[in-house]
C-alpha cells in the first residue's frame, strides 16, 4: 500500500512538471497554431537562470530555513522567470514573428533551430562566465533548506518536501492562469484571438501583443518547472529540455492541444501512468505504456481528453 | 523583404548550429616535433569523448597519449621518425565515432589508434580500422564481446588488430559480486541504463552473485535520457535490498544515488568504472558517502610504476585529472611506440608498416604505469587487477585490491 501511495506521489510530481511545461505548448498552439519546439529549452533556461541568481548571491550553502524560503527561493524563482520570459519573447521577435505569414512549416523549422541554438549557447558559454560551473557536464542544483534533501516518513510513506513544493507550484500556477485568462484584459484578448484571429484584430485587439504575452506566460510556467525539477532531482544540464519538452508536448496533445486545463490534466495523467507502468511492469516499458495510452486516447478521442471538436471556419 | 530577412536568419542559425556542432571535431592539435625537418611523420589517432558528459574521461585519455608521444619524441625513441597525435571527438556516440574512424582510415600517415572509451563506440570503429590494418589499443572498452565475440561459450577473437588493456565486464561485474559476498552482503538490486556497457556489467554481476550464494531481489532499468528515477527507486526500495548495483555511467549513476537517499532508500550504490570519477561526488553531494565502485587496475598513486607518469602528467599542466583511463591510455600509447621501434625503423612509409605493427603488438611486453603488460590470444591484457573504491568526502578511497580469473 505504501508503495502505491509513493508511486502516486512520484507520478504526480513528474506529471506536475509535464503539466507546467505543457501549458506553454498549448497556449502558443491555441493562438498561432505553432508547435514551439524550443519550449523545452525555455524550461532549461529557467533552471539555469535560477542557478545564476544563486551563484550571484554568493552560492550560499548553509542557509537558515527562513532565509532559504523567504529570500533565496523567491529570488531564484523570480530570476528564473525573468530569464525564461525574456528568452521566449526574444525568440518570438527574432525567429517566429518574421515568419508569421510564411507557410506553417517555416516557423516549425526555425523553432528547431532555436532549440539547438539555445542548447549550444548554454553548453558552450555558461561555463565561460567567471565563477560559473562548466555546463558541458550536468551541474548539481543548489540545495534549499526546508525543501531539498531527505524525505519525511509519514506512517511508512516517504514524502519528499520537493513533491510538496511541486504540487503547490502547480496549484498556484493553475490558479494564476485561471485568473489571468478569465479576469484580465490580455487574457480575454487571448481567448478571443485563439477563437478568431481576424475578427479579434477587427475588434481592436493588438494581436502581436497577445501572441507575445502567450509566449511570456508559457515561459514563466516553464521556468517554475525548471526550478522545481532542479530541486526535485538535484541536478540540471543543457540537455534537460529535450526529453522534458517531448513528454510535455505529448501531455498537451493527450489533454487536448489548445486547452489549458487539458494540458494540466494530460501532464498529470502521463506522469501517473508512467509511475504505475514502472511499478507494475518492467521499468524499461514505462515510455511504451505512456505512448500506448496516448494512442488509445487519440484513437477514440482525437481531440484529446479535454479538447473541443474543431469546427471548420467557413 | 520579410522573406529575405527570414531566410538570412535561418541560414545564420543553421550555420551557427553547424559551426558549434563540428568545431571541436575537426581541429587535430598536434604535438610539436623535435624540430629536425628530415624526420618522417607517423600519427597516432585518439578517438574519445572530448566533449559532453564524459569529456573528463576523454580528455584524460587524450592528454595521456600526448604525454607518452611527447616523451618518445624527446628521447628519440624511433630514429628518423616523429610521432604526432590526432585527437578526434566521438561525443560518446557510435555514429560520430564511426565518422572519426573513417577519417583516420583515410589518412595515409596514421599508424595506430588509442581508443575508444565507450564500448558502444568501439563496435563500429573496430571493422573500419581493421580493414585499414590500423592497430587499435583500447584503454577503456570493457565489453567482453570486443575481444571474444558474441558467443562467450565459444570465444573467437573477431579482430586481430584490436587489443585492450583494461579488464572486461565479465571480470568487473564478478569482482564486485566477489567483494560483496566476502562482506556478507547477500541481497542486491540491479539497475542498468540499457547500454552495451551497463547491461554487460549487470549480466556478469548477476551470474556470479547468484551462483555464489547472493540473491538479486530486483532487476530494473532506467533511460539514460531521463533525469527522474524516483519510480525505479520506489520499486527497488519495496524489495529491501542491502545494496544497489548500478551498471552505467556517472551522469545517471550519481543522481540515482542522490535520489535513492532522498526517497529513504538508505543503502550504498556500487557501480563499475563508469562511476569512478570525482564528478560523481560533485553531482551526488552528500548522498555519495559510503557508495562503492569497482575500477580496472590498481590505484595509480599506490603503484611505484605509475609515479613517473603521474609526475609527468602533473608537470604537463593539463586541465583535467588523468581520470580512470589516463594510466591505461598512457600505457596504450607506449605499447604502440614499443612495437613501432621495430616496425617503423626501416619502413619506407607509414602504410607499409601497418600490418607488421598489428602483429608486433601481440608480442609486446612492457612495464607500464599500470603494471606489467602483455596480451593473451584474444588481445586482452594478462594483468587483470581490479580495485573496489569507497566514497569518502569528495574522493574515492581504495578499499579492496585483488585479481580475478
Amino acid at each position: 500500500m505504501d508503495v502505491i501511495i509513493e508511486q502516486c506521489l512520484n507520478g504526480l510530481s513528474l506529471g506536475s512538471l509535464y503539466a507546467l511545461i505543457a501549458v506553454g505548448y498549448t497556449v502558443v498552439y491555441g493562438i498561432v497554431q505553432l508547435i514551439n519546439f524550443a519550449h523545452g529549452e525555455i524550461f532549461m533556461v529557467g533552471a539555469f537562470g535560477s542557478l545564476t541568481i544563486w551563484l550571484l548571491a554568493g552560492s550560499p550553502t548553509d542557509m537558515s530555513i527562513g532565509f532559504a524560503l523567504g529570500v533565496m527561493l523567491p529570488l531564484m524563482v523570480i530570476g528564473g522567470i525573468i530569464f525564461s520570459v525574456l528568452t521566449a519573447m526574444l525568440t518570438e521577435k527574432i525567429a517566429y514573428k518574421p515568419l508569421r505569414s510564411a507557410p506553417r512549416l517555416a516557423p516549425f523549422i526555425s523553432a528547431i533551430g532555436i532549440s539547438v541554438f539555445l542548447q549550444e549557447l548554454v553548453r558552450l558559454f555558461y561555463g565561460q562566465i567567471p565563477g560559473f560551473p562548466d555546463a558541458r557536464n550536468k551541474i548539481k542544483y543548489p540545495t534549499i533548506t526546508g525543501i531539498s534533501g531527505a524525505s519525511v516518513d509519514i506512517g511508512g510513506v516517504q514524502l519528499k518536501m520537493t513533491t510538496v513544493f511541486i504540487l503547490c507550484a502547480l496549484a498556484i500556477c493553475t490558479l494564476f492562469l485561471w485568473f489571468y485568462i478569465n479576469r484580465t484584459k490580455v487574457g480575454r484578448a487571448m481567448v478571443a484571438t485563439s477563437q478568431d484571429q481576424m475578427t479579434a484584430r477587427l475588434m481592436g485587439i493588438d494581436v502581436d501583443h497577445v501572441i507575445l504575452s502567450a509566449f511570456a506566460v508559457g515561459a514563466g510556467l516553464a521556468a517554475v518547472a525548471g526550478i522545481a525539477q532542479g530541486l526535485y532531482i538535484g541536478d540540471i544540464g543543457y540537455k534537460m529540455g529535450f526529453m522534458a519538452g517531448m513528454k510535455a508536448f505529448t501531455a498537451a496533445v493527450l489533454g487536448g492541444i489548445g486547452n489549458i486545463n487539458g494540458a494540466v490534466v494530460g501532464g498529470l495523467v502521463l506522469g501517473v501512468v508512467e509511475a504505475f507502468a514502472s511499478q507494475l511492469g518492467d521499468t524499461a516499458w514505462k515510455d511504451v505504456w505512456a505512448f500506448v495510452i496516448l494512442i488509445l486516447v487519440l484513437v477514440f478521442r482525437p481531440q484529446g481528453i479535454m479538447g473541443a471538436k474543431v469546427v471548420d471556419r467557413a | 523583404m520579410k522573406a529575405y530577412k527570414a531566410a538570412a536568419i535561418l541560414t545564420l542559425a543553421a550555420s551557427l548550429a553547424l559551426a558549434t556542432g563540428c568545431g571541436s571535431r575537426t581541429e587535430p592539435t598536434t604535438t610539436e616535433g623535435s624540430g629536425e625537418t628530415e624526420d618522417k611523420v607517423a600519427k597516432i589517432g585518439v578517438i574519445a569523448p572530448l566533449t559532453g558528459d564524459l569529456s573528463s574521461f576523454g580528455k584524460g585519455i587524450q592528454y595521456s597519449v600526448q604525454l607518452a608521444v611527447k616523451q618518445a619524441n624527446e628521447s628519440g625513441a624511433i630514429p628518423g621518425w616523429t610521432l604526432e597525435v590526432v585527437p578526434l571527438d566521438d561525443q560518446a556516440t557510435p555514429d560520430v565515432g564511426q565518422n572519426a574512424a573513417n577519417q583516420l582510415a583515410s589518412m595515409d600517415d596514421v599508424i595506430a589508434l588509442v581508443g575508444t572509451m565507450n564500448s558502444s563506440v568501439a563496435q563500429p570503429v573496430q571493422p573500419i580500422v581493421d580493414a585499414a590494418n590500423i592497430a587499435m589499443v583500447s584503454p577503456a572498452n570493457t565489453n567482453t564481446s570486443l575481444t571474444k565475440g558474441a558467443d562467450l561459450e565459444n570465444p573467437v577473437r573477431p579482430y586481430k588488430s584490436f587489443y585492450r588493456l583494461c579488464a572486461s565486464d565479465d571480470k568487473q561485474g564478478p569482482f564486485a559480486a566477489k567483494y560483496l559476498l566476502t562482506k556478507g552482503i547477500k541481497t542486491a538490486a540491479t539497475v542498468h541504463d540499457k547500454k552495451v556497457y551497463g547491461q554487460g556489467l549487470v549480466d556478469a554481476f548477476t551470474e556470479y552473485y547468484e551462483a555464489n550464494g547472493g540473491k538479486v531481489v530486483a532487476a530494473e532499468t532506467i533511460n539514460p535520457e531521463d533525469t527522474d528515477y524516483s519510480t525505479v527507486v520506489t520499486k527497488v526500495k519495496s524489495a529491501n535490498p542491502e545494496i544497489v548495483y548500478y551498471g552505467g555511467e556517472y551522469p545517471q549513476g550519481a543522481p540515482l544515488s542522490a535520489q535513492m537517499k532522498d526517497a529513504g532508500l538508505k543503502v550504498a550504490e556500487i557501480g563499475g568504472d563508469g562511476n569512478y570519477t570525482t564528478e560523481y561526488q560533485k553531482l551526488a553531494g552528500e548522498a555519495a558517502e559510503g557508495d562503492l565502485t569497482t575500477s580496472v587496475g590498481a590505484p595509480l598513486d599506490t603503484l611505484d610504476s605509475a609515479k613517473a607518469y603521474l609526475d609527468g602528467y602533473a608537470a604537463g599542466g593539463y586541465d583535467v585529472d588523468p581520470g580512470a583511463y589516463g594510466g591505461y591510455a598512457y600505457d596504450a600509447a607506449n605499447v604502440i611506440i614499443e612495437a613501432l621501434k621495430t616496425t617503423l625503423k626501416d619502413a619506407a612509409d607509414v602504410k607499409s608498416a601497418r600490418e607488421a605493427t598489428v602483429a608486433a603488438i601481440q608480442n609486446v611486453k612492457i612495464e607500464g604505469a599500470t603494471g606489467e603488460i602483455a596480451f593473451d590470444e584474444f588481445g586482452d591484457n594478462t594483468n587483470r587487477v581490479l580495485t573496489v573504491y569507497k566514497s569518502e568526502g569528495d574522493a574515492w578511497v581504495s578499499e579492496y585490491i585483488n585479481t580475478i580469473e
